[in-house]
């Protein structure tokens, strides 16, 4: 179990403003939320603070299904962060 | 028939309409939309989530199948890449036996796509500029409770 990681993804100015397109973290217990988590990987870098500065401007999908923030992580396995969408 | 691609290469409308027209409704209602070359834009490059991008779209277009039983075809066409203006971006085609439903779910697919698919434009301008498009404050309010 303390081995288990979250694999994290990272698309459009979040990737850009961190340098990385995905990275593997221990994974935390099931109760912590994304929110919770986007906070504490602003200390990982100049970039993940810049991304993460405002987190109304941050969407989620967990496991490539859309969560709001406030979700606790469960057993996820896939975390992706990005800004709204902007397609069609 | 749903048939779903996500794709780098161009599409032809005219075959793709025929495609629908072939289903046996009554009705073809479509949605092309075009890079538009406003403010000197050089072109755009559209990244999406591989792997999510299809199963999103996919799980879109069968809601829209429960939601209007009449719905014969959906066709949905989403290119990734480089796009310069005037070039084709996204395609919605639906077929039904009858115009409501068509005219309604192709309108409702395309309104999704923009809100709940999983792509991200980034535009070059011809004076060295660039940006990431910003969501539109319409589109945000419009995804309202439901984060999926």
């Amino acid at each position: 179990m303390a081995d288990r990681q979250l694999h994290i993804l990272y698309f459009a100015w979040v990737r850009e403003k961190i340098g990385l397109s995905e990275e593997w973290i221990p994974a935390p217990t099931p109760d912590v939320r994304i929110m919770d988590l986007v906070a504490l990987l602003t200390a990982r870098s100049n970039g993940h603070a810049e991304a993460f500065a405002d987190h109304h401007r941050i969407r989620a999908a967990v496991d490539q299904v859309f969560v709001p923030l406030d979700t606790p992580l469960g057993d996820a396995r896939e975390l992706a962060l990005f800004p709204p969408v902007t397609g069609g | 028939m749903i048939l779903i691609s996500v794709q780098e290469a161009d599409f032809d409308t005219a075959a793709e309409l025929a495609a629908l027209e072939a289903q046996g409704g009554g009705g073809i209602a479509s949605f092309t939309g075009i890079v538009r070359g406003e403010g000197n834009l050089l072109d755009m490059r559209l990244d999406h989530y591989p792997g999510m991008t299809e199963a999103q779209i996919e799980r879109i277009a069968r809601e829209a199948a429960a939601r209007w039983p009449a719905l014969l075809g959906i066709r949905i066409i989403h290119r990734i890449g480089t796009l310069t203006p005037g070039a084709r971006i996204v395609f919605v085609g639906t077929a039904s036996r009858h115009r409501t439903a068509a005219l309604e779910s192709c309108a409702w697919l395309i309104d999704w796509l923009k809100t709940h698919a999983p792509f991200w434009k980034k535009e070059r301008f011809a004076d060295g500029r660039e940006q990431w498009v910003e969501a539109r404050l319409e589109d945000i309010a419009r995804t309202g409770a439901s984060a999926n």
